[in-house]
């Protein structure tokens, strides 16, 4: 008789999900899903708003990265005034968004995912969790939260509040740095990167012990897309070209405009889930799954940009396959801490920029265009917004693509890998430890599922084992 | 002929022909007031400055009810403060007030009230009426759903201005702010765009083209020193 598991909240992951795991007759894994339940509508009711709100109203899609929201927000604003906005409007946006970037990367490591590789996947669930880490490893602990809030200080001394600042508008921004803020967040570096190299050496060091994970943990090819800066094609995480690229380094796509994004991304709907999976349409539906986020644009770019990141990103690849690739999901966890310490690098560099404190940042414009795109990297990967308006700037239509659902045939793949190679003879029981693990996989792509369905919700997750016949045979529950 | 009355127990001389609103005013007792602007005549529409006189089984609206000699004024009862908040409530749950992503937010009379009354949450059931919004007007734009029908701006537009651009149709909570004969703004002839009736608007009803959340400040205070220096001939040219 085949079986169905089910791990019913997922945990430690943003929005609401469950897991389901289908045996079968010999009670071995033949299929695994990853079911997002939740729904919002962001983009049906945000018709007939005026486009000066959008900033505002989509970056309340999330508490976690409305930065993002509101960059990719303000950039189709300045797409549909058609104005290229002042300097130091971008350098501003772009020091926003570095902070955006350290303090979401921060919270899914130290917070979301090193209880599991600090205390084992094995631990005891009640104390696997950010408290339990503090217990243990305090010093750790107390590093990663000061992290975060390092990056949360520089989007409130931007925003004037560091969740939901209503700070970028179409054609700018609302207010330069002042120079005794910017003098704070200069002291505040020097601790920020000490925690993040800490970090990185922890992590090398577990990756080396733990091949296993790294061998099993969503590693399969796909494709990998993000932004690359128009020169040189570096790292990027607010404006440059499309990149597509292969597990064998090969470029499928290079210079090209994200805002024409359609001509070469699909979405595909299935049944099972609220999240759509977009893939590239030249490969189809699955064959064109790619992988979007710090994974992927670390593979995908020509390096960094700054010193202490480019000799990271060396090392990093030297641990991929044989084009300097690296393929396993596990390996999001080391991308996220190489981009903490390539935005801490950015952060320094423009800071020592005067441009920061201009006060000209704000450029006027009216409806110029009646279509806009606006595309930046959110920390979980390349977010579009594309809006179309009437001649008064009022919203006829959204769409909006969500890192965290770019990665969703990937993170289907990765569920169905991990309980493959780990779970065997489920119909006798499943161990915690194991069902944490599928968990785990998941929790790698830092997903963040209250973004890319546009729902309501808390974090909880479930997993249901599923019997041949659609029974459903077991169900382990977390509020 | 100076009135002699009280409020709130203090004893208080006021001229005869101030309204207790004034009269409070000018003795530091603060009344809270919705439809009331200085500058513009008052209507008593809203019920938030209601006060309870002594003698009156009626509850007065403080803005347009006359001192008296002897009046015993009480202006913050437990009864008043209920009504005050029953208001608010109704007032939220009538339209569709959005504060996190109004371009008002953190600049408006009735999220201010709201604290103010202590609304913690409205107990009554959203109506969620379907609204539009006008941006038909190239400096301005409306907003129903978040228009509270104080009719200030109706008041501005036909005191201060003198266009009276700006009415009201329909009846009751389905009344609507219109322009004309129920046109577009941008398609009013009668409209001099000179932006009063968006100084004088309470809430994010009325605001300019492109303002962004918590980005809408109305400068109300405006009219009353507009209406002022008319009165007084300041700008003698």
């Amino acid at each position: 008789m085949t079986q169905r598991i089910v791990i019913d909240p997922v945990t430690r992951i943003e929005g609401h999900a469950k897991i389901s795991i289908y045996l079968d007759d010999a009670g071995e894994v033949s299929d695994a899903r990853f079911h997002v339940v939740e729904f919002r509508g962001f983009e049906k009711f945000c018709e007939g708003r005026p486009l000066g709100e959008m900033a505002g109203i989509t970056a309340r899609v999330c508490g976690i990265c409305p930065v993002s929201h509101l960059l990719a927000s303000a950039k189709t604003g300045d797409d549909i005034f058609a104005v290229s906005i002042p300097p130091a409007a971008e350098k501003l946006r772009r020091l926003m968004n570095l902070g955006q970037i350290v303090q979401s990367h921060a919270l899914s490591f130290f917070h979301l995912s090193s209880p599991d590789l600090l205390l084992g996947y094995d631990s005891d669930p009640a104390q696997r969790n950010v408290f339990g880490l503090i217990a243990r490893y305090p010093d750790l602990a107390r590093g990663g939260i000061r992290l975060r809030q390092f990056g949360q200080e520089v989007i409130e001394l931007l925003g004037g509040r560091k969740i939901h600042p209503a700070w970028a508008v179409p054609g700018g921004v609302r207010e330069p740095l002042t120079p005794a803020n910017r003098d704070y967040l200069r002291g505040r570096l020097p601790e920020a990167l000490d925690t993040v190299k800490r970090a990185l050496a922890f992590f090398k060091r577990y990756a080396d012990e733990h091949s296993d994970e790294v061998a099993h943990f969503g590693n399969f090819p796909t494709l990998f897309m993000g932004l690359v800066s128009k020169d040189g094609g570096r790292w990027e995480h607010y404006d440059g070209w499309l990149r597509i690229t292969d597990s064998d380094g090969n470029v499928l796509v290079d210079g090209f405009d994200p805002r024409h994004y359609a001509q070469i991304l699909g979405e595909a709907v299935e049944p099972w889930s609220y999240l759509k999976s977009p893939y590239y349409k030249p490969l189809g539906y699955p064959d064109g799954a790619y992988r979007v986020g710090p994974l992927a644009r670390l593979n995908i770019c020509s390096g960094m940009g700054t010193p202490q990141a480019d000799a990271e990103l060396a090392e990093f690849r030297q641990r991929g396959n044989a084009h300097g690739v690296v393929t396993s999901s596990f390996m999001y966890h080391y991308a996220r801490l190489v981009e903490i310490l390539a935005a801490l690098e950015r952060i320094a560099l423009l800071l020592d920029d005067p441009d920061l404190l201009s006060p000209r940042v704000r450029a006027s414009g009216g409806i110029n265009k009646l279509h806009g795109v606006g595309v930046s990297e959110a920390p979980r990967g390349t977010l579009f917004h594309d809006y179309e308006v009437d001649e008064h700037g009022m919203i006829r239509r959204v769409n909006l693509i969500i890192a965290t659902g770019q990665n969703n045939i990937a993170m289907n793949r990765t569920v169905k890998q991990i309980a493959q190679h780990w779970i065997h003879g489920a119909a006798a029981g499943i161990p915690e430890g194991l069902l944490n693990r599928v968990e785990a996989g998941i929790r790698a792509f830092d997903p963040c599922l209250s973004c890319s369905t546009h729902a309501i919700g808390q974090m909880p997750m479930i997993v249901t084992l599923i019997g041949s016949d659609g029974t459903v045979l077991a169900e382990v529950k977390r509020e | 002929m100076p009135r002699t009355l009280t409020i709130n127990g203090q004893e208080i001389s006021a001229r005869n022909d101030q309204t207790i609103l004034e009269a409070a005013r000018d003795a530091h007792i603060h009344i809270p007031v919705l439809c009331h602007l200085d500058g513009l005549t008052d209507v008593g529409a809203c019920r938030m400055c209601l006060v309870e006189v002594a003698g009156s089984n009626k509850l007065l609206p403080a803005c347009t009810t006359r001192v008296q000699e002897g009046m015993e004024v009480r202006t913050d009862t437990q009864r008043l403060r209920a009504y005050r908040r029953q208001i608010i409530e109704l007032l939220f749950a009538e339209r569709n007030h959005v504060c996190a992503v109004c371009v008002a937010n953190g600049h408006c009379e009735l999220q201010n009230l709201g604290i103010e009354v202590g609304m913690d949450h409205v107990r009554y059931d959203y109506i969620f009426p379907k609204l539009g919004v006008d941006l038909s007007h190239e400096r301005f734009g409306m907003d129903h759903n978040r228009c509270i029908l104080c009719t200030r701006c109706v008041r501005a537009c036909d005191q201060l201005e003198g266009a009276h651009t700006i009415d009201v149709m329909g009846r009751g909570a389905k009344s609507l702010i219109i322009r004309d004969m129920n046109v577009p703004w941008g398609e009013s002839t009668t409209c001099t765009s000179c932006g009063k009736c968006v100084m004088a608007c309470p809430t994010g009803a009325l605001f300019k083209q492109g303002s962004t959340v918590a980005e809408m400040v109305h400068d109300a205070e405006k009219l009353a020193f507009l209406k002022a220096a008319r009165e007084r001939k300041v700008w003698n040219v």
